[in-house]
């Protein structure tokens, strides 16, 4: 008889346990996520506002609360500023028409094709390919003297161009080299859109005598705007903190300057690496102030990321 | 049509050349460099070239590293992203709607920017100059969590867990008996795209770590921004710390591709 008791609160034990583990474990499953982000994404974006608000540099023991006074500095710093016009130039100039291309090509590719995987494969493999050998690569392929494109473009009799020293040409430089990387991946993202895409739209098109292009342009892109937004922005976002493609490019090109100028008359520095070099790569180690700049930074991501989310919104065409 | 073909090979060949020519850079002597018109073959100098690099830079030390920190990123997010990707598709539990929006909105947050606290923060932790730096804060993603809840809610069906249930499977049991054997085939594709993110990551660890303890990727930059330009002591290193991932791409692209279509589809 002694035994029913222990019994029942065994099994009102194992009920308890059931009960926990019904409520319980669903949030201790998505945990890790959370708390990994709010520790190591989060938590550093939003205490690089407070750390600009100091006189904080790596090697002082003490910071001091300055206010606003990076800022102001920053707001007067002719590097800064130069290191914006740069960071939309080549933003401009690498994204605008990678977007436009990837439409294309997947446009292209969104057909019985023969040798579809082989295309697939050769498209992705640029973005398989590390950053820093793009540019070690394109480096030698842009060289001044030797470069393969200095060579082909003296047939139709250019000279030998320096495409690090200039301030246009090395923008386009670093926008091919972008551009080489991501083109095929969006391409294929935006063919993975496309082919949710009824096929009887084309069909009924072609009888209708829709061009090619016309189909691409009424049918197409209005039926893929909700990825074409998500590309823009994802891209966009990418673009506004370009840095590791300008840091070697000054290193490799062998043009002088400092560790991270981005060229020895900031040509091509963008803001990404404005930031890195006040932080990282200056005696000063000025924290405070490449803080400033970061948080200034996302506020220009946040502007033209929400520019470019209004614009690519208002995309017309429609099927009527 | 012929059009078409015409197109695509164009951009496969231009996809493609930049990687062979590298090759045969690295495959030559300094001296190819200023040949006009540019060599196009290789040349028998690639091993000896291959030397060099291990004399220049410690690249042995640099691909142990690179294979540690890649790897264990690569199964740690394979793990937790199944978990998550598990709860969000099949588990009931208030505030997940939320939780998954959020989720893919955080793909949004400019991370790169919150630099500066992050690297003081492992300066606290005393993990600067460690893999411990690399592979903490990549433990789990949101591309992960959200790429396995996609294909969990498609391929895992409620019968096999409700199956499970009846059979007295907690929720772990359910997670190590059912879902991890259904999840095998999505998990190794995230795997590889996880892997090649992580050898290829290069701006985190030039910050975080030593030249004299490098990855692969910190290793490279330290070549290519050597005082000399010896561009093929450059493409050397180059070759052979990216041509191993271009091959395993090369031969598992399909499915990998099938991947990034998939995760793309509702993004």
């Amino acid at each position: 008889m002694s035994t029913l008791p222990l019994a029942v609160s065994r099994r009102r034990r194992r009920g308890v346990r059931h009960t926990l583990d019904m409520r319980v474990s669903p949030y201790a499953y998505v945990a890790p996520f959370f708390l990994l982000f709010c520790a190591f994404g989060l938590f550093p974006l939003l205490f690089t506002a407070w750390v600009s608000l100091h006189e904080w540099t790596l090697l002082s023991e003490t910071q001091e609360f300055i206010g606003a006074a990076n800022y102001t500095t920053l707001l007067a710093d002719g590097y800064f500023w130069n290191a914006t016009f740069n960071t939309l130039s080549i933003g401009v100039l690498s994204t605008v028409p990678q977007l436009a291309l990837a439409i294309w090509l997947a446009h292209l590719l969104n057909r019985r094709l023969r040798f579809q995987t082989l295309f697939r494969v050769a498209l992705l493999l640029p973005n398989v390919t590390s950053v820093v050998a793009v540019v070690v690569i394109f480096s030698q392929l842009f060289g001044r003297d030797f470069g393969m494109i200095n060579w082909i473009l003296s047939w139709f009799g250019a000279g030998n161009i320096d495409w690090a020293a200039g301030t246009a040409t090395s923008h386009i430089a670093l926008s091919v080299m972008i551009m080489w990387r991501w083109t095929g991946y969006n391409a294929l993202i935006f063919l993975a859109a496309m082919q949710a895409v009824p096929r009887e739209l084309y069909e009924a098109a072609t009888l209708d005598g829709a061009s090619n292009f016309t189909q691409l342009r009424r049918i197409t892109i209005p039926m893929i705007r909700p990825t074409m937004i998500f590309v823009v922005i994802v891209s966009t976002i990418g673009a506004m903190q370009i840095i590791a493609e300008p840091l070697l490019f000054g290193q490799s090109s062998g043009g002088g300057g400092g560790v991270a100028t981005g060229g020895p008359d900031r040509q091509f520095q963008t803001l990404a690496l404005f930031v890195y070099e006040q932080g990282f790569a200056n005696s000063t180690f000025d924290f405070g102030y490449a803080s400033a700049a970061s948080w200034l930074m996302f506020v220009a991501v946040v502007i033209v990321a929400g520019i470019n989310f209004l614009i690519t919104r208002k995309v017309k065409g429609g099927l009527v | 049509m012929k059009l078409r073909y015409l197109t695509l090979t164009a951009v496969a060949f231009f996809s493609a050349f930049p990687l062979y020519y590298s090759v045969v850079v690295a495959s030559r002597h300094n001296s190819a460099l200023a040949e006009v018109p540019p060599p196009l073959l290789p040349g028998g100098n690639f091993f000896a070239n291959v030397a060099r690099v291990f004399d220049t830079v410690p690249f042995g030390l640099a691909l142990v590293n690179s294979v540690v920190v890649a790897g264990s990123i690569s199964i740690a997010v394979m793990f937790f992203s199944t978990l998550a990707g598990f709860a969000f598709a099949k588990l009931r539990f208030r505030g997940k709607n939320v939780m998954l929006v959020i989720t893919v909105a955080t793909m949004m947050v400019p991370a790169q920017l919150g630099i500066i606290p992050l690297y003081m923060l492992m300066v606290k932790l005393e993990w600067t100059g460690t893999n411990y730096a690399l592979i903490v804060p990549a433990l789990v993603n949101a591309f992960g969590v959200f790429f396995m809840t996609q294909y969990l809610t498609r391929a895992l069906p409620n019968e096999l867990l409700e199956a499970g249930r009846v059979d007295g499977c907690s929720t772990w049991g359910l997670f190590w008996h059912v879902v991890l054997p259904t999840a095998r085939p999505a998990a190794a594709v995230l795997g590889m795209l996880t892997f090649m993110s992580a050898w290829n990551d290069y701006f985190w660890p030039l910050v975080v770590l030593t030249p004299d303890n490098p990855t692969v990727q910190v290793a490279l930059s330290t070549l290519a921004s050597g005082y000399v330009n010896d561009y093929v002591l450059g493409l050397a290193g180059t070759a052979i710390g990216t041509l191993p991932l271009v091959a395993v791409f090369a031969l598992f692209g399909k499915q990998i591709i099938g991947g990034i279509m998939q995760g793309a589809v509702k993004g």
